[in-house]
């Protein structure tokens, strides 16, 4: 199955995983706390995220902390920035269509 | 763009909404023909270097705009927009789909539901769009079949070759 950022937003949950450890890395155990479900759920959660290449891992003694891949973020970014040129430049040709038949009434 | 007409563009990638608000140097009632007229429409809806082409249009409620981006090379993406409620010159509701030359709606293709309000803005229009998807994937899978034919590029050369010209 294909993974991508927008899966990987799409969902509350996942949502809400990515504005916490946006702010420090964090183990599944204590991001399970910030939620009404199992630490199962999140684990599940954090996989789809990694492979989305959303997160990383890393090993810290005994325990894994899951952070942030910025960079994948700001790929949402530039994409909607792109759309927005798309809505740009159909404006700017119906502000050519306006002034085309405002100086046709004339 | 023009200079000094508003243009607001907000994602709300909560809600799966595209809100689209920008104000035309025009009065409501012709900003409202451009967009509910379709020898009007065949001249600005497609964004450059894709033009628009009507093959039927019937602007009444549970009516149809069935019409086809072409690019230049003559490759042709049809749509069926069916127009869900209109009140003249105030707002119409539109459900939009993707379809083949005789109006089959593509299925597998995501829909979207589009509110147009329109609103005096002194002697200038404002229009806003929200265009409401199932999920944003949907909205990228919308957005990645424009990329794929390279029209962003182009989208790109075209804002360079303004930029150039405005020197």
């Amino acid at each position: 199955m294909r993974r991508d950022v927008f899966q990987a937003i799409a969902d509350p949950t996942r949502r809400a995983i990515i504005a916490l450890i946006a702010l420090q890395p964090m183990t599944p155990n204590a991001l399970a706390e910030h939620f009404d479900t199992t630490r199962q759920a999140v684990s599940k959660h954090l996989k789809i995220l990694n492979e989305c290449e959303l997160v990383k891992q890393e090993q810290q003694g005994r325990e894994i902390y899951y952070q942030l891949e910025i960079d994948k973020m700001k790929e949402i970014d530039k994409w909607l920035e792109q759309f927005k040129k798309i809505w740009e430049s159909r404006f700017s040709q119906l502000d050519d269509l306006l002034l085309t038949i405002k100086k046709q009434e004339k | 763009m023009k200079p000094n007409l508003q243009f607001d563009f907000i994602v709300d990638k909560q809600n799966n909404t595209l809100t689209v608000k920008r104000e035309f140097a025009a009065n409501r009632q012709l900003v409202w023909d451009c967009y509910t007229k379709s020898e009007l429409l065949d001249q600005w809806f497609a964004p450059k270097p894709l033009s628009t082409k009507t093959k039927s249009m019937d602007f009444s409620k549970g009516g149809h705009w069935h019409y086809a981006m072409v690019e230049p090379n003559g490759t042709e993406y049809w749509g069926l927009t069916e127009y869900t409620e209109i009140h003249p010159i105030d707002y119409y509701k539109a459900l939009d789909a993707f379809s083949d030359p005789d109006g089959n709606i593509n299925t597998e293709l995501p829909r979207a539901k589009w509110n147009v309000s329109f609103q005096d803005f002194g002697e200038n229009a404002i229009v806003e769009t929200i265009v409401t998807y199932k999920s944003l994937s949907d909205l990228e899978t919308v957005i990645n079949m424009g990329m794929e034919e390279g029209m962003l590029s182009t989208l790109e050369r075209l804002d360079d070759l303004l930029a150039t010209l405005a020197k």
